[in-house]
């Protein structure tokens, strides 16, 4: 699987009350949720958000809560992928549950900028970076590329 | 090389000899739990894969307690689906109004929680239970619907850290104090992925309020879950003996300092009371820098912070003294019990008379839900456990994380205080502040 899309830079140690701030949890639906997410730390980016594009963070990406509106809210937004420095670990299990792609690259952040385009090969790990640079991340375990290629937690269950 | 502690409760749990971190598991949890915020998409979630059947409804807890008194007609909405599969479903334990308090002061408070058990829960302050000797960790709304199918869930084991709290602890020094303190050092992303296993003659002294405060927070500092050793405090709070089975504790607590990934030694001698400054739990300093801060608002309550000790902490310095002009101070008793409790001793006539607000249990204004939102440019100091853009209410707000003895101090002063700055007046029936021998 390859995702191609413009690049959204964030900083270390966004958290779950900024991606989706608790004041709209009193509604599950994703679609409302999109409409809220980085509301707090960047105003309007939902509209913003081209369908397929990237999120690319620093470290401890969704630290906080265990919402999994947050994941879910980047999901409906239209991003595509989020690559980060290191993510937190609720973050990181609910992404893959729900089968959003998520992986982590401690280089990629400093080496593009807002507004880049990338492209990422879910399948080998292979990262290409404006100017041909090429950035490679290591491959998810088996158990978990199972998960994700069921398409979630849920369906890899109902399969066993 | 051996198992550390929460190694050897998931190998326990998993069936095998042996775990190391890193290794992946696939376990029957003894208990789940979720909340009016996480239950109804896992619920969702339940539905559309077919779900039919509910695998043991009996380890089952939904406890909506984020809006409650439901805020308005969404949050009633999300109740009601709780309620309702609930009462498809018997055996599921459900708390509505009048019994629901904040889940981690609540499940530790009915006997749910006992040593040695496994735990998720679709919250991340599950990692409180690790007070009680249980293996506890906060999970997603789909990890909680797997639960709720299969009574299943998938755990990477961690790598542990070892905490050692040595030295003599001043007055006024709490659990909240020293988690702050920990957090401060680690940093926010300094656990992250691992246990946090707290030992050392400080903790073997602390209260089982003092240790819940402290596993509470292991998240803030990005653990996976937080441990401690069970000890004759631990077996009379859980009456345990039904469990023993379960948890062979000389065995468990065998452990060598080669099994951690490393050991933290902190000295508590010398240590102030402690504040943690916006945007983040690792932004700590000590209490009376803080001086020149004017707060708007102070907080008492919470999963961290809204147990009996607390509110008896808190009447400590509140006794006989008023509420500063122009501050707010919201005390919120954690559980009905508590609620109750404080009442019988007369706590909530200190709290009254002194000019603060009682609230019903609810988790309201810690995640800036309701029952006391902040505007633009208010200061809040709180007893709760993030201090995050917006986590209280508009994106310019702010908010401090201390103690209820810190809190109650500023709550007095209006600025920034700690505790020892203000007179305290014990009552009756007021015990030892939570980090002390009691
Ligand atoms: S009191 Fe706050 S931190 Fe605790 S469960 Fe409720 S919202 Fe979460």
């Amino acid at each position: 699987m390859i995702i191609k899309g413009k690049v959204y830079k964030f900083g270390n140690d966004i958290n779950t009350d900024e991606i989706i701030p608790a004041r709209y949890l009193n509604t599950s639906d994703p679609e409302i949720l999109a409409k809220h997410c980085m509301e707090d730390t960047r105003p309007g980016f939902a509209d913003l958000v081209e369908p397929g594009s990237i999120i690319a963070a620093g470290h401890n990406f969704g630290c906080g809560s265990s919402r999994e509106h947050a994941p879910l809210a980047i999901k409906h937004t239209g991003i595509a992928c989020i690559i980060a420095a290191s993510f937190a670990r609720i973050f990181f299990r609910n992404a893959i549950n729900i089968g959003l792609p998520i992986t982590e690259s401690a280089q990629l952040v400093d080496r593009i900028k807002e507004g880049d385009r990338i492209s990422i090969d879910l399948d080998s790990g292979k990262i290409d970076c404006p100017g041909g640079e090429v950035l490679s991340v290591p491959p998810f375990p088996e158990f978990m590329r199972a998960i994700i290629s069921r398409g979630g937690w849920l369906p890899y269950l109902k399969g066993l | 090389m051996g198992m550390t502690l929460t190694e050897k409760i998931l190998a326990r749990k998993a069936g095998v000899e042996v775990l190391k971190p890193g290794d992946f598991i696939e376990i029957e949890p003894d208990l789940g739990l979720a909340n009016d915020i996480t239950a109804p998409l896992a619920i969702t979630g339940f539905r559309k894969a077919g779900g039919k059947t509910v695998k043991y409804p009996e380890r089952v807890f939904l406890v909506p307690d984020h809006f409650t008194p439901n805020k308005d007609i969404l949050s009633a909405e999300q109740v009601k689906i709780l309620k309702s599969f609930a009462e498809e479903y018997p055996g599921i334990h459900f708390f509505d109004q009048g019994e629901v308090g904040v889940e981690h002061a609540l499940l530790p408070e009915i006997g749910a929680i006992q040593p040695g058990m496994v735990i998720i829960g679709a919250d991340s302050h599950t990692c409180t239970y690790g007070a009680l000797g249980a293996f506890a960790t906060g999970v997603g709304s789909t990890d909680f619907a797997g639960f709720l199918l299969t009574g299943k869930a998938w755990l990477k084991v961690p790598s542990s850290i070892r905490v050692v709290f040595k030295g003599d602890l001043q007055n006024w020094v709490t659990g909240k104090d020293l988690i702050l303190n920990l957090i401060g050092k680690i940093s926010v992303s300094g656990a992250r992925y691992k246990a946090l296993e707290f030992s050392g003659p400080v903790i073997d002294a602390l209260s089982i309020e003092g240790r819940l405060t402290m596993a509470n927070m292991a998240i803030e500092a990005g653990a996976k879950n937080g441990i401690f050793r069970v000890d004759q405090k631990v077996m009379d709070y859980c009456s345990v003996k039904a469990h023993q089975d379960q948890f062979n504790f000389d065995a468990d607590y065998k452990t060598e300092s080669e099994d951690y990934e490393r050991t933290v030694e902190i000295d508590v001698t010398g240590l102030r009371p402690q504040v943690a400054f916006p945007h983040l739990p690792e932004n700590v300093r000590n209490a009376e820098d803080g001086r020149q801060i004017k707060i708007d608002q102070v907080v008492i309550g919470s999963c961290t912070n809204g147990r009996i000790e607390d509110l008896r902490l808190a009447a400590e310095i509140l006794r006989g003294k008023r509420i500063a002009k122009g501050l707010r101070c919201i005390i919120i008793p954690a559980t009905p019990r508590i609620y109750t409790q404080a009442l019988n001793e007369g706590l909530f006539t200190v709290f009254l008379e002194a000019g603060a607000v009682i609230s019903p249990p609810t988790c309201g204004p810690c995640l800036g839900g309701h029952m006391g939102i902040l505007a633009s440019g208010e200061r809040c100091l709180s007893t709760t456990n993030r201090n995050f853009v917006g986590r209280m209410g508009h994106r310019e707000s702010e908010v401090y994380l201390a103690s209820p003895a810190t809190a109650a101090a500023t709550a007095v002063t209006g600025v920034i205080t700690s505790p020892e700055q203000v007179e305290a007046v014990p009552g009756n029936r007021i015990t030892k502040g939570d980090a002390r021998d009691y």
